[in-house]
């Protein structure tokens, strides 16, 4: 019997020194005296994705949102040809920029709701319309996201009239304060959403990020492959390429097409959007050509240890041979207007969709993330 | 021969060891409830998705809505009767058709673990675990018996020994051995396990935990059930289900054979544990001491319940080895692979987009799976074949009832196998609307492009 109670004493032990503590960075104290080229330590790398691509691509972001509050407070004190062709540029770059932020929905930014504040589209134009009129609405609300953002902005300067001229004519019409109302309100919203989610990651959710650098469910590292992951999917892939070109519907949906308004620089904004998704995954520091530790170099050091194929350069391979493919395109609202089916843009979304496996299923099980948060027993 | 056959089935023996077992199976499986319970599995699992993957001949049992929650109700409480040993046969068959019914909802969730509970409980139907240190021996002396047959306790043993030695078996192969596959994938990724964590990278760490593992396996029924090695054993169980514990996400089932395979030990350890409970809940041991043994028939007479049990075991030993009738890698068809023991075998995982073409128009379009299934049916799902099928079947009834006519389902997709670049799995011409699910093989998985030799 005594022995027997000492087994289960000594079990209770091992579980409870191993069954806790995984998550408190003084934990880390027990630092491996040879580094081993095989393991691959996830702190540094998630030092290099806040340091050097997400908290500096927030900030140009930030600084993309400050330009364009500028460029309407232009356009506000004169609605002239030139501060609308002026301000109109300026919501391109920001919505350029914004490409490069979208897939970082996590922590601040996913308590926030950033990207569903931000870029809903299609736009519900009359909403916006109704809103103008009536002049009373209440943008927080989240029946009311697809009548703000990037998207609300493409339809009131770019889509209230076919030409310059009509936009303008709005602009200086009976409508003009409401319309100027809402147009600030609406840019009033993306700044602070921006500025308070930047303020986060500064201020505290920089050292949270870096410090769960732990393997679990809900470790930095496992939980932003997965927003990564689901991003590139849904939102990249589905939203900006396949939803508008028919993929996921009998009929195609042109009126879906990111910038609707704007008609020609959907391609550009989804090329910005899966460079970024690739300078990620090469871990490419914002706005500058050195690059750190990163999903490229964490399949690399798991490389060596498989001896498998070079997973890192076929993926890299398929992103270059997508981005060939859709640079090639018309605008996305030209070719699936003016083709029928769309072939070209079929046959561009199909390499675009070839990297889901290659990230979803060779990815993520070559570094043994779970692919969203199952919580039930494996045996 | 029949000397054999009256030490190891006729034979009367103490009824203690029986009796610990129910007790110890009665708690585990309340607690087991109630951690699923308090998780909110029930909810996410059973209540919340739209479709329920079904077993092939069990497509009545589905989640029966918010009412879901009353099968656990029924089942925590006849797993706390059986505990209790109060109206033991009514309260082991509630048990074990509530606890089936739960496993057959869905076999999204499907464990080696979960079946192992279900055979248990289905042979503790046939089991006098009330006999001895239980209300109904209490409240009705005819029923009590301190002795009972031995082949009753050697049932449990030859349950447990089938489950590990079958589960070593599954390891004879050369990912595991020679690739210290999926280990390699696995242990790496648990580099924040205190202690250990540094030396999971390490590649003869690697192979070590497999060979030790496929060795413990193999070894450990035999080494239970020699008196000498047992102690030796029994440190070996707690050591590595901790370990299983502490590494990957298996819930209950460490705890679950750690105390299942105090049934090797002799009778008098199991007197010393129940001494141990009468002193704490106040209960008079020796009131079940009476000294009388339940009889059996004689020699040579088999009763209908031994031929049911011969039968049952009989069927888990040939079960594993029905995938041998199918042509193609197991790991990668899985034709064969469930309710054989094969555990943390593969790090399999898959990707999986459904194409509906309408016959008539030529229109296609994809389908979003999220809109149907949840994230763990989707990843269950995307890797094997009765899935697939499953679903694509459940697409086209859907899209057709929608207005669609003449629909076609077809299936892009590809599968990753213990660290090999993924390829595709199932054929992209094949009309899955078509196909129908049997026992007989699915020509329409793409066999695999690699090799694994072995068991």
């Amino acid at each position: 019997m005594r022995r027997f109670f000492t087994i289960v004493a000594t079990a209770v032990m091992i579980w409870a020194c191993s069954s806790d503590g995984g998550n408190d960075p003084t934990d880390d104290v027990v630092v491996d005296p040879t580094p081993d080229p095989v393991s691959f330590e996830r702190g540094p790398m998630l030092m290099n994705w806040a340091d050097n691509i997400i908290i500096p691509s927030y900030e140009a972001f930030s600084s993309e949102m400050t330009g364009l509050q500028s460029a309407f407070d232009s356009f506000k004190s004169d609605a002239s040809e030139a501060n609308l062709v002026a301000f109109r540029a300026s919501w391109l770059s920001a919505y350029k920029m914004w490409q490069r932020v979208s897939m970082f929905e996590i922590g601040p930014a996913e308590t926030l709701g950033l990207r569903l504040n931000v870029n809903i589209y299609p736009a519900g134009s009359d909403k916006i319309d109704g809103f103008i009129t009536s002049g009373s609405y209440d943008l927080a609300l989240a029946s009311n996201r697809d009548a703000k953002g990037f998207p609300a902005l493409d339809y009131l300067i770019n889509g209230l009239g076919d030409r310059d001229e009509d936009i303008l004519a709005k602009f200086n019409g009976t409508e003009k304060e409401n319309l100027i109302a809402y147009t600030g309100d609406v840019i009033a919203d993306m700044v602070s959403l921006s500025t308070n989610v930047l303020a986060e990651w500064n201020s505290g959710y920089r050292a949270t990020f870096v410090a769960n650098n732990g393997a679990s469910s809900t470790a930095s590292v496992d939980r932003f492959i997965n927003d990564y992951v689901f991003y590139y999917e849904k939102f990249l892939r589905a939203g900006k390429m396949g939803i508008p070109v028919g993929a996921f519907s009998e009929n195609v949906l042109p009126q879906n097409v990111e910038a609707y308004y704007k008609a020609d620089v959907s391609n550009e904004l989804f090329l910005e959007g899966i460079e970024a998704v690739q300078d990620f995954f090469n871990g490419v520091h914002y706005g500058k050509n050195t690059s750190g530790e990163s999903l490229a170099s964490y399949l690399d050091a798991l490389n060596t240890v498989k001896d498998g194929d070079d997973l890192k350069k076929l993926i890299n391979d398929q992103f270059d041979l997508a981005k060939t493919k859709v640079a090639a395109l018309e605008p996305f609202r030209n070719e699936i207007e003016d083709n029928v089916p769309p072939t070209n843009m079929l046959l561009a979304y199909d390499e675009v969709q070839r990297i889901v496996p290659l990230l979803k299923v060779d990815m993520v099980s070559a570094m043994s993330v779970s692919i969203d948060f199952v919580d039930a027993d494996g045996d | 021969m029949n000397r054999f056959i009256s030490k190891h089935i006729t034979a009367p023996i103490e009824a203690a060891p029986l009796a610990v077992f129910r007790i110890l199976f009665g708690v585990m499986m309340l607690l087991s409830i109630v951690r699923f319970w308090s998780y909110g599995w029930i909810e996410k699992l059973y209540i919340q998705p739209k479709f329920f993957f079904s077993y092939y001949g069990f497509e009545w049992v589905k989640p029966l809505g918010i009412y879901t929650y009353f099968i656990f109700i029924i089942c925590g409480l006849s797993a706390i009767f059986v505990a209790l040993g109060y109206k033991y046969k009514v309260a082991i068959v509630t048990f074990f058709f509530s606890f089936t019914y739960i496993e057959l909802m869905d076999k999204t969730t499907y464990l080696n673990h979960y079946y192992f509970i279900s055979l248990l409980s289905f042979l503790m139907i046939f089991l006098p675990a009330n006999a001895y240190f239980s209300l109904d021996a209490k409240q009705d002396s005819k029923k009590a018996f301190q002795k009972i047959p031995a082949w009753t306790v050697n049932s449990i043993k030859l349950l447990l020994g089938i489950v590990y030695f079958y589960a070593g078996l599954a390891k004879l192969n050369s990912d595991w051995l020679f690739k210290a596959m999926p280990l390699k994938i696995w242990l790496p990724s648990k580099f924040d396990t205190p202690l250990l964590g540094q030396f999971l990278h390490e590649e003869w760490v690697q192979y070590a935990f497999s060979w030790f593992g496929a060795g413990y396996d193999l070894a450990i029924p035999f080494l239970l059930l020699y008196k000498k090695t047992r102690p030796f054993a029994f440190v070996m169980v707690v050591v590595f289900h901790v370990m299983t514990r502490v590494l990957f996400p298996i819930g209950m089932f460490p705890y679950v054979m750690i105390v299942s395979t105090l049934i090797f030990f002799d009778s008098s350890f199991h007197h010393k544990l129940l001494n141990y409970l009468s002193g704490f809940f106040r209960i008079q041991k020796n009131l079940f001491d009476n000294g009388k043994a339940v009889v059996m028939a004689p020699h040579g007479k088999m009763s209908p319940k031994l031929i049911l049990i011969a039968l049952f075991f009989v069927v888990q030993l040939l079960m594993p080895w029905r995938y041998l009738t199918y042509p193609g890698e197991l790991f990668w068809t899985e034709e064969g692979y469930r309710f054989s023991w094969r555990v943390m075998l593969m790090e399999k995982s898959g990707y999986a987009q459904f194409k509906v073409v309408s016959k008539d128009s030529g229109k296609w379009f994809y389908v979003d799976n999220s809109d149907f299934l949840t994230p763990f049916q989707e990843k269950q799902m995307s890797f094997q074949p009765d899935f697939i099928l499953e679903y694509a079947q459940y697409l086209k009834k859907h899209f057709e009832k929608d207005g669609h006519k003449n629909v076609q389902i077809f299936v892009d997709s590809r599968v990753a196998l213990n660290g090999r670049l993924s390829t595709t799995y199932i054929d992209p011409k094949v009309d899955l609307g078509q196909e129908r699910e049997s026992f007989e093989h699915k020509n329409w998985i793409i066999p695999f492009t690699d090799e694994i030799k072995g068991i």
